[in-house]
């Protein structure tokens, strides 16, 4: 069993389409990147796969209806929809408690070990605490619950880098195995390039590239082309290319990787570079496509 | 206050292998109310600060003007009841309005909506505080600060060589608990129910402002009314609803609102319709905010 599985997923608001009939399929075990840029409708999609909205088309997320089933849903999944929605008079015990007391699946002594590398206090208000503290106070809790799924809709928004960095590591480490589920959108894509084991790009309610990180480190690669290759280069038809100081940086996918070397340095691209790659291709044709 | 709980027992290893724990709604429930009760302490502190002053005017009294000490004493008393109950009162009110709306603009809806803690579950927590808990708990701060009146009256009065055994006697105590008790169970729970149940409804809903809309309604309800049939029956239901069931007129002598709302017998205030009219009422209002709160999002 797939762990998400949307066929035709569509959300208007009014008459502006959200999501605009998603297929998705996110198998046990994975950790997909969710990339697209501000209104493409990731939060969306999220909100549908949570059971915060409603929606059209087909969707089962670890076998259940989330907008019919949140609640039974909620015992196994868990998210964090965004940085600071703890509530801010809440006492960091106060938390402990009310998760041990609701989450049948929360394991109380985890959560104090992982508060307990951090420099939180059990007597806080999470008014009183920085952002990045609230981050890894909302992390502590949601890793300490034994989960299936865990999605993160822009968990590290306006931390710092050693907070995000951190983030991610603790996840990782502390955190993933290989029967657990992670979804994750973030702007910061450089960052969890390493993380992912999967990537999606979302662009104006509908998903416009997914692979899956092997895939994606055999199939795109970047040449730095030297000045007098340039004609060569081209005609092996790259996909994008941009120029960083005076050279040309061209982006190819599925060339071999021998054909390439002859013309410059190789190297495998950036999520973040293949994004605008794809998206600015995609608007190149929906303007084509129009005219 | 935290609890340290199992933080003792179980290494990682063991916590990891332990089946999920079972969690009863009656459990889901108690926490949530418990949450409440972190969130909005002015539901124990107004009551408490009622108390507080009743028994400082007590105190002042009992100390500087001797002439009380043999005034009929439990004019006092039923203040204190008031004031407290009132305090009570309009803590719900303002609870209410705030309880599905709070949580909206701090965004904070998206964390409970986290738990696996339904909808229903939540808008019953919240109804809950100004049904029973606020009751029962301006109850318990009455009947303390009560007896701690009796107390320091006895004390003096001791010290006047007056005997106690008549103060007692004239205040009996125990019925006046027990009709205040029959009074707050009855009227600010399950009289008042449908005010709460619209309050909560509007909390809910409001876009912003809930208190605007909460009392903006009624309020034109009755100016259309008013002009276009020359009529205020929906004023006349909303005093109905506020002052409580008709006492008969025997017992209204003393022009106590309390004593009067709480006149009634229970047989008479169970069969009265405007009771079960209104519990359904607010079983719609609520039916109506549960669905809500599934569709809100942050604001």
């Amino acid at each position: 069993m797939a762990c998400i599985e949307a066929r035709g997923l569509r959300k208007a608001f009014g008459t502006t389409i959200a999501v605009d009939g998603i297929n998705l399929r996110v198998e046990e075990g994975r950790i997909l990147g969710l990339i697209g840029p501000n209104g493409a409708g990731k939060t969306t999609a999220l909100n549908a796969i949570l059971g915060l909205t409603p929606y059209q088309g087909e969707l089962r997320v670890l076998g259940r209806d989330p907008w019919t089933e949140r609640e039974k849903l909620m015992r196994d999944a868990c998210f964090i929809a965004d940085v600071a929605v703890l509530p801010r008079w809440m006492r960091v015990w106060q938390a402990l408690d009310y998760f041990a007391g609701v989450h049948p699946r929360f394991d109380r002594a985890k959560a104090e070990g992982f508060l307990a590398k951090t420099t939180i206090g059990r007597a806080s208000k999470v008014r009183e605490l920085s952002k990045g503290m609230v981050a890894q106070m909302h992390l502590a809790l949601v890793m300490a619950v034994d989960a299936k799924l865990l999605v993160l809709d822009e968990p590290t928004l306006g931390l710092d880098i050693l907070y995000r960095k951190q983030f991610y590591d603790s996840l990782l480490n502390d955190y993933f195995d290989r029967s657990r589920t992670i979804v994750v959108t973030t702007h910061q894509v450089e960052e969890i390039q390493d993380v992912l084991t999967d990537v999606m790009f979302i662009n104006r309610g509908r998903i416009v590239f997914d692979c899956s990180m092997e895939e994606f480190e055999t199939r795109y690669l970047e040449v730095m082309v030297n000045p007098e290759q340039i004609a060569a280069a081209r005609a092996l038809k790259p996909i994008h290319e941009r120029q960083v100081f005076g050279r040309s940086i061209l982006l190819f996918d599925r060339v071999e990787r021998q054909q390439l070397a002859a013309l410059g340095d190789v190297r495998t691209p950036s999520i973040a570079d293949l994004f605008v790659a794809v998206l600015s291709n995609q608007s190149g044709a929906a303007q084509g496509g129009a005219r | 206050m935290s609890t340290p709980s199992n933080s003792a027992s179980g290494s990682p290893l063991e916590s990891q292998v332990t089946a999920p724990a079972v969690i009863t709604a009656s459990r889901r429930m108690y926490w949530s109310v418990r949450r409440e009760l972190w969130e909005s302490r002015s539901i124990y502190i107004a009551p408490l600060a009622a108390a507080a002053v009743s028994l400082f005017g007590f105190l002042t009294a009992l100390t500087f003007s001797p002439v009380h000490r043999h005034q009929p004493l439990d004019v006092p008393y039923e203040f204190a009841a008031a004031l407290i109950m009132g305090t009570g009162f309009i803590v719900g009110i303002f609870y209410s309005l705030d309880a599905l709306y709070g949580e909206r603009r701090d965004r904070s809806i998206l964390f409970w909506k986290s738990l696996p803690v339904s909808d229903l579950t939540t808008v019953l927590s919240k109804f809950a505080i100004p049904l029973i808990i606020l009751p029962l708990l301006s109850f318990g701060i009455t009947i303390v600060t009560q007896f701690v009146m009796l107390l320091l009256s006895s004390v003096v009065l001791l010290g006047s060589g007056l005997s106690v055994g008549t103060l007692g006697a004239r205040m009996s105590f125990f019925h006046m608990s027990l009709m205040l008790l029959y009074h707050i169970l009855t009227v600010h729970g399950l009289w008042y129910a449908p005010l709460y149940g619209w309050l909560l409804l509007v909390s809910a809903w409001a876009p912003r402002a809930p208190f605007i809309w909460a009392f903006l309604p009624p309020f034109v309800i009755w100016g259309v009314e008013r002009i276009a049939f020359r009529t205020s029956h929906f004023l006349g239901m909303l005093q109905y609803r506020l002052t409580g069931p008709e006492p008969s007129a025997s017992t209204a002598r003393r022009g106590n609102l309390m004593e009067m709302m709480s006149a009634l017998t229970p047989l008479q205030f169970f069969s009265t319709p405007g009771l079960w009219v209104g519990l359904a009422v607010a079983a719609i209002f609520l039916t109506a905010a549960v669905r809500l709160r599934r569709y809100r999002e942050p604001i």
